[in-house]
């Protein structure tokens, strides 16, 4: 696994939502929002089973992008960023691989909190498929203007 | 608390640079996650910088040319502005809100992301991987049409199909963030001078979170799940459902929380039988046991039933107290295992049964038996479907009134009818007819498109509202009049304290009639009412029996 440049691994962890993009059934790129989260070098998404369109699209072709884009939602950092990644989708244990990520999730997302106390109600949000995104190529815009050129990075593996 | 991270720091440049650089090679240093605390520090690992690991990232330039420069980009995508409300979009129909991003039409969708001052940009380059990056927009309703300038150091294909998608979500100064929303709108990159792009919408999808509250967008998703289950269970060869534990499912399953209903006819069943003399722990107990056993056993069949008939699935719209527990539709347990559950119930219920026979066996006993046990599988369970036939508060209310307390009385009479016992089955059948009678409210738009002709399928909404007025009056008068008739105890009028909770019922309904989730403050406390209400009689039989055992006083009028 491939490390992330510093700046990019910091904006990924304070992104509160991403955009991650995948390869529809008709070849067109679909784009859902998401909260990414980092374990050590790795970035994680995670996808209830209630929302598993889009983890068959992966799973049919795991070539992915994902993106930071809103600087409201990024703290007091700047910045915006576009990986491209490959996906790999772990559905081994739906009830619980996904729990090692709760406290980065639960600091993102307020709403995981009271929602963990309605497991029982409503079991099958917290049945979730885990996105491992590989990177290959990021795109970096350290001051957010997408307008202007952004600073390449290529893992050394793919840059080979 | 969390360590402070070692962090590195990477030299990096952009565009024109040497086509490949080695890693940084800057030393690391100590840092911890601006903006947040130490015990909020995400788990970022420090990142070796030493080039010679081949995990790092190298630098590199695409060494495309810059299209476009516009120095007054300053907002995000997300700017917090509001989706036009739907009167003002083009769009001739707002869609009907979805669980998942539901299409809409292209005027609407424009609207909507005019609300946008920035969207991501998404295509599929060249190497088969999708390329998403953030881009300011200009949408023209009156052209139909979306322009924006390509991406800086990225090339569109022109022509390639392209999706935009405005994100928003509101955050949170206490951290965290909610009212997400997305629009995204699909068509070909037409190619305009000056590095200008224009799409035309083809395909719009619209995901609004506040649009539906969270019980609905969760059911709404339940089939997309169960085929996920369905098609893991095929991949392993083995069933796999979703993690809950044995109990809390048991509990789920069978709606115990319900057993209210069954409480109260029992207590006061064997109440009266206490104050005539007649109470036997042993076969008491075995009542109780017996009675719980077919209300659960009802309860888990109706959900076999309902779903088998496409009434469960049919409801998009079930609460906590409505459109039944759900299990099934959530892949907790299969039809098979709901089907072995009730038919345990049943038989556990036939045993008990067997057994106060044997003990204190009559025909009226074994009467009101024959007819419980007929409307608990009538209820849902074809030929008869009662519920499907407008029959169901009926059927509820002769079970879990007259045949429940009036049963309980002659096991204990040894088969000896009372009409005190008879008309206090009055009250409790016609409240907890109304329990069943107000839960349906909420549910009837699947009830009728699964063919189960409840009352409120039925009636107007007028109709509704003041049937539930009339028998909920109906149950204190019959109160009132038993007691002027001297055949309840004076102390049984207790139950007029409980008419403020009927009085707050009949308004929830009437104001939220057509608001399911709104619906269910009036839903809870018409539960609360028939537990409060029996719970009063109940009161009122103990200062009944209280005053004959120990002041000799008999508190009947007559």
């Amino acid at each position: 696994m491939p490390a992330l440049p510093y700046p990019i691994a910091r904006l990924i962890d304070a992104a509160l939502v991403g955009e991650l993009s995948v390869i529809g059934p008709d070849g067109s790129p679909i784009t859902y929002p998401m909260v990414p989260l980092l374990w050590g070098d790795r970035i994680f998404l995670t996808s209830s089973v209630l929302d598993s369109v889009k983890v068959a699209h992966i799973e049919a072709n795991p070539r992915v992008s994902f993106s930071i884009t809103d600087m409201d939602a990024i703290g007091t950092f700047t910045g915006r960023v576009t990986i491209q990644c490959d996906a790999r989708v772990s559905r081994e244990d739906l009830s619980s691989g996904w729990e090692r990520l709760l406290d980065n999730w639960r600091r993102k997302d307020k709403a995981t909190v009271a929602l963990l106390k309605s497991r029982a109600a409503f079991p099958l949000i917290f049945e979730r498929v885990l996105i491992e995104l590989t990177p290959r190529r990021t795109w970096f815009w350290p001051d957010g203007r997408t307008d202007k050129v952004p600073e390449v990075s290529v893992a050394a593996e793919v840059a080979r | 608390m969390s360590p402070r991270l070692a962090l590195p720091m990477l030299r990096r440049h952009s565009g024109a640079g040497p086509d490949e650089m080695p890693a940084g090679g800057e030393p690391a240093v100590e840092g911890s996650v601006a903006g947040r605390t130490e015990t909020d520090a995400a788990p970022v690992r420090a990142q070796g910088t030493d080039a010679s690991d081949g995990e790092a990232f190298a630098l590199k330039s695409l060494g495309r040319a810059r299209v476009s420069f516009n120095p007054d980009v300053r907002r995000t995508h997300a700017t917090p502005a509001q989706a036009p409300a739907p009167e003002r979009a083009e769009a001739a129909s707002t869609p009907e809100p979805s669980a998942k991003p539901a299409a809409t039409s292209p005027g609407h969708g424009l609207a909507i992301l005019a609300g946008y001052k920035r969207a991501v940009l998404s295509w599929i380059e060249e190497d088969g991987y999708p390329m998403n990056v953030d881009v300011e927009i200009e949408v023209r309703p009156a052209e139909g049409a979306i322009r924006f300038t390509g991406p800086a150091g990225f090339q569109v294909p022109p022509g390639a199909m392209v999706a935009l998608t405005g994100s928003h979500v509101r955050v949170l100064q206490s951290g965290g963030f909610d009212q997400r929303r997305h629009v995204t709108i699909w068509g070909a990159a037409a190619t305009r001078p000056r590095g200008r792009f224009a799409v035309s919408p083809e395909r719009v999808w619209v995901w609004d979170e506040l649009a539906m509250p969270l019980p609905a967008a969760y059911e709404r998703s339940l089939p997309q799940a169960r085929r996920f289950f369905e098609a893991l269970s095929d991949e392993r060869g083995e069933p796999v459902r979703p993690r809950v534990s044995t109990a809390m499912l048991l509990v789920r399953a069978t709606r115990a929380p319900f057993l209210s209903a069954t409480f109260v006819p029992v207590l006061l069943g064997l109440a009266v039988a206490a104050r005539v003399g007649l109470l036997d722990a042993v076969t008491a107990a075995i009542t109780l046991a017996a009675a719980v056993s077919i209300h659960l056993g009802l309860n888990v069949a109706n959900d076999v039933f309902d779903t088998l008939q496409g009434a469960d699935d049919a409801n998009k719209t079930p609460t906590r107290f409505s459109g039944g527990s759900r299990v099934l539709q959530q892949a907790l347990v299969t039809i098979r295992q709901m089907s072995l559950l009730a038919a345990g119930c049943y038989g556990l219920a036939a045993v008990l049964g067997i057994v106060l026979l044997f003990l204190r066996g009559s025909v009226e006993l074994v009467a009101l038996g024959l007819v419980g046990l007929f409307i608990s599988l009538a209820y849902t369970a074809p030929p008869m479907r009662l519920a499907y036939r407008g029959l169901g508060e009926v059927a509820a209310a002769i079970g879990f009134g007259p045949v429940m307390l009036l049963g309980t009385y002659v096991v204990q009479s040894r088969g000896v009818l009372s009409s005190e016992a008879a008309l206090l089955s009055a009250p409790v059948a016609l409240l907890v007819a109304m329990i069943l009678y107000v839960n349906e409210v909420p549910d009837r738009a699947g009830d009728a498109e699964a063919g189960k002709r409840t009352l409120p399928v039925r009636w107007s909404r007028r109709a509704v509202i003041r049937g539930y007025d009339l028998s909920v009056a109906a149950a204190f008068a019959v109160v009132v009049g038993g007691v002027a008739a001297g055949l309840l105890p004076i102390p049984t009028l207790l139950i007029l304290l409980a008419v403020p909770l009927a009085r707050r019922v009949h308004v929830g309904l009437a104001r939220f009639y057509d608001s399911p989730f709104l619906l269910m403050d009036a839903m809870a406390m018409n539960i609360r009412l028939h537990m409060t209400a029996g719970s009063l009689l109940l009161a009122g039989y103990l200062l009944t029996i209280g005053a004959q055992s120990y002041l000799n006083l008999r508190l009947f009028l007559w």
